[in-house]
């Protein structure tokens, strides 16, 4: 395994008396592909909220590329490479699919320039031939491949992709899941939260579980499917 | 301007203050109470329920011209009102839910002009002068020692808890009442249960609506009004809604009584003239300081 | 630059010179007393427009902004004795403190409350204006602005000519912002706040940013009022109607871009103007009332987006 990029060192997030996520430690390596499953209420979304700085954690650390970012804004997070895609697309509405791409472009630093990287991801996504349209006009595909498009235009180091491949049919899911792949391979590292196990399945190179804002285990595909923790929780007793 | 004279600390003027304040934080906590549905529980932005109230206190003026008594006026116009509300809450989810999810800016957008609307009817059927009502019991005063009590504020500020008790009652021990606090978060679940949502959100509009000719007649026996008195109320209703926690129907009576208050005292010993500020102040630095959890609660 | 800018400056610079050649072609004054108000409101609209338009948060109490501005600028005008031009500035530059600071208090939470603390703004400051005996109190007082300088044959034409300044001003500030980066972000936290920090903008110093802006334009907008007027009270420097206006004009033009607020305050303003000779100004609150319901509820991108609409179906 190459160096680590991320990592949390016990995070925990706390809302009034509800304890949603932690003690949590988790190491993601430069370039891997990492799965994170879980039953809804798992912790997964704080999670990510406390990796991209929508939370600041109560207790413990995050730390990218070795540096603590615990306490800096989401948006500063963004600049240094940590991006997502959202569960239910968030495209920004009145704006063009090539405007939408823009706007990562105008607020972190890529070098060269901005349309030609657009275009070109555009292109990496499929969705060279809508560039021009409005943002309102996209189908539920095209959507999630905007989101992905628009998360990854900065060259992110770390792309959180949140349920990309909900909803879609299984051609479609092949799809977002060959855009990942052609991402990881330019060496990003891709953390993908999901309920379609045959995706994150194949997708993960490692696999974690949660429950009940814990970690319950780790290992690859196979592992994960046989660990009857991870059974229990998905099948009951 | 500070009060002529060194300020004193008289306990006499103290303890009117004090008094005075809770009686008006009665009356503030049944104008905000209409608010605590629509904005606290079914989170629909609505600033013109202030000039519903004033609308509300029209009704009652028009009635006791009449010679019906106010409280009487307010429970006939209970009726009416609620029927207004339902009409305003099918405008609005007509035009907003039905585009899928309301806009805030737009809803907001919506109601400050239906506000200003009823405020011109009111202006051009009434006239713009102050009008009040007048009836024998909230002639005088009640005199306990220091205390000077006048009863056009006294009646209100009992009125007030009557019709607060009676709808926290209904919303917290009633089956409609509990689908109306679980309407904005669980708005799946009750569909699944058999209920219709839009059905529930129109009736909690129409409760909340229903609320405003009470508080109307609370608030004119209290002192004159005029078409556009609302604009005075609007930082006092979200003051006591917004820092109560959202849709808590006990909270917002103890913030309203905070409030009322508040503004006794910089009445007393400041000037009646700074009292209109004093609610909004309160609101700003209780947002100011307190994003976090308003915004938790917000959700 | 691109062509389009040059071309927007081609024409701001048109109108500018038009503005000051006018009054000596055009000999009554009362246009130019009219024109006046016209052009408050092109400035007023276009200022709510950068926050309320780009950044899609409401203000409703453009018209504390705007009484800022006017009780500021007679202040200083009156007590100090500082030039017109200065007062303009001070005033601008109060409205930006007053912006942010009213963005700082409530800005971190959700928009809804940035709009409720609005509604409040007007109560407060016409509360302190009643409070304070040298800025006129309640009944207000006289003031007796600048003498029209040579290059203008009358008051009315010279206040005329100083709004256009400010007014165009106004559209070259907002047309800029929507242009740059700036308006990007904004159409970005518009649409999306998560979505728009999470893509690197840096979502509270932007609209911290539009709220100074938008704050500065529309106390511009009223530090020429006392000297167009020459009396100054709370009644009129925090009026009703300007606050209706600065939200209705934009809505009704489109928010989406400068045209909107433009076009929406000419044609609304115009309106007014000309029916104030007949109708009382409870009708006319009444006219924009109805009409700005009837464009949220049947037309939320405004006249730009029915002929914008309108245009594309012809071409396709």
């Amino acid at each position: 395994m190459s160096e680590t990029i991320l990592s949390l060192k016990g995070v925990e997030k706390i809302f009034g008396s509800f304890r949603a996520l932690g003690p949590v430690d988790l190491d993601v390596s430069a370039g891997e592909r990492l799965g994170i499953i879980g039953p809804n209420g798992a912790g997964k979304t704080t999670l990510i909220n406390c990796i991209t700085g929508v939370y600041a954690p109560d207790k413990g650390s995050v730390h990218f590329q070795g540096r603590d970012i615990s306490r800096i804004e989401a948006h500063k997070r963004a600049r240094l490479g940590i991006s997502r895609s959202f569960q239910i697309p968030r495209p920004f509405t009145g704006m063009t699919v090539l405007e939408n791409l823009l706007v990562p472009l105008d607020y972190c630093h890529v070098d060269g320039s901005k349309a030609e990287r657009a275009h070109a991801v555009l292109a990496s996504v499929g969705l060279s031939g809508r560039t021009a349209d409005a943002s309102e006009t996209l189908s539920q595909l095209e959507l999630r491949k905007l989101e992905l498009a628009r998360a990854l235009v900065g060259n992110p180091k770390v792309l959180i992709a949140d349920e990309a491949m909900a909803g879609l049919s299984d051609e479609e899911i092949d799809e977002v899941l060959e855009i990942l792949f052609a991402l990881n391979r330019s060496g990003v590292a891709v953390i993908m939260i999901e309920h379609i196990m045959h995706a994150v399945m194949r997708f993960s190179q490692r696999i974690v579980c949660f429950e009940t804002g814990r970690l319950i285990a780790t290992g690859t595909s196979a592992e994960i499917a046989d660990n009857p923790l991870v059974q229990k929780v998905y099948f009951g007793e | 301007m500070l009060a002529q004279g060194p300020i004193m600390l008289s306990i006499d003027i103290l303890v009117n203050a004090l008094v005075t304040g809770i009686l008006l934080g009665s009356v503030y906590a049944a104008l905000a109470l209409g608010l605590a549905i629509t904005f606290g529980i079914l989170h629909i932005p609505n600033i013109a329920h202030p000039t519903l109230v004033i609308a509300g206190a029209f009704f009652v003026y028009t009635l006791a011209q009449w010679g019906v008594d106010p409280i009487l006026a307010a429970l006939v116009g209970l009726v009416p009102f609620y029927l207004l509300g339902v009409a305003l809450y099918l405008f609005y989810s007509r035009l907003f839910e039905r585009r899928g999810g309301a806009n805030v800016l737009q809803s907001l957008t919506l109601f400050f002009g239906l506000s200003l609307v009823i405020e011109i009817l009111l202006a051009l059927s009434f006239g713009s002068e102050l009008k009040s009502v007048n009836v024998f019991y909230i002639g005088s005063s009640l005199r306990l020692g220091i205390l000077t009590i006048p009863y056009r504020l006294l009646i209100p500020a009992l009125l007030a808890p009557v019709m607060i008790g009676a709808v926290w009652l209904y919303l917290s021990r009633t089956n409609t009442g509990t689908a109306i606090r679980a309407v904005a978060h669980e708005e799946r679940a009750l569909s699944i249960a058999g209920l219709n949502p839009a059905s529930i959100k129109r009736h909690a509009f129409g409760i909340a609506t229903a609320t405003a000719v009470v508080a109307g007649a609370a608030l004119i026996m209290v002192g004159p009004i005029e078409p556009f008195s609302g604009r005075f109320q609007i930082g006092r209703v979200f003051a006591i809604v917004v820092l109560a926690g959202m849709g808590s129907i006990p909270g917002s009576l103890v913030i309203a009584i905070v409030i009322g208050i508040s503004e006794a005292l910089v009445s007393s010993y400041l000037n009646p003239s700074w009292s209109p500020g004093v609610a909004f102040a309160i609101l700003l630095l209780g947002l100011a300081l307190r994003p976090q959890g308003l915004f938790g609660a917000a959700r | 630059m691109t062509k389009n800018s040059i071309l927007f400056l081609v024409g701001i610079a048109i109108v500018l010179v038009l503005g000051f050649l006018m009054p000596w072609v055009l000999k009554n004054p009362f246009y130019f007393f009219v024109g006046y108000v016209v052009l408050q409101y092109v400035t007023i609209a276009t200022g709510w427009n950068i926050l309320g338009g780009y950044a899609g948060y409401i203000n409703f109490g453009a018209a504390g902004f705007f009484g800022a501005g006017v009780y500021l600028s007679a202040f200083l005008f009156t007590t100090l004795g500082l030039p017109l031009p200065l007062c303009i500035l001070a005033a601008a530059i109060f409205g930006a403190v007053l912006g942010l600071l009213m963005g700082y208090l409530t800005l971190r939470i959700q928009g809804v409350y940035f709009a409720i603390a609005t509604l409040g703004l007007v109560v407060v400051l016409e509360t302190i204006v009643h409070n304070i005996p040298a800025l006129g109190g309640a009944s207000g007082m006289a003031v007796y602005g600048p003498r029209q300088p040579f290059w203008s044959p009358g008051p009315s034409q010279f206040n005329f000519t100083v709004m256009l300044i400010i007014a165009a001003a106004a559209v070259t500030l907002a047309r800029f912002v929507e242009i740059s980066w700036i308006g990007r972000g904004l159409r970005a936290v518009r649409a999306s706040e998560d979505a728009a920090e999470c893509s690197g903008v840096p979502t509270l110093r932007l609209k911290l940013l539009a709220c100074a802006l938008s704050g500065a334009v529309l106390a511009a907008a009223g530090a020429p009022y006392p000297f167009y007027t020459s009396y100054m009270e709370p009644v009129t420097a925090f009026s009703l109607i300007i606050g209706l206006n600065a939200i209705a004009m934009p809505l009704i033009g489109g928010t989406r871009s400068w045209v909107g607020p433009v076009l929406g305050a000419l044609l609304l303003a115009s309106v007014q103007q000309i029916a104030t000779v007949t109708i009382s100004s409870e009708l006319n609150i009444l006219f924009v009332g109805l009409v700005l319901i009837a464009f949220v509820a049947f037309a939320p991108g405004g006249l730009a987006e029915l002929f914008g609409r309108k245009q594309r179906r012809a071409r396709s």
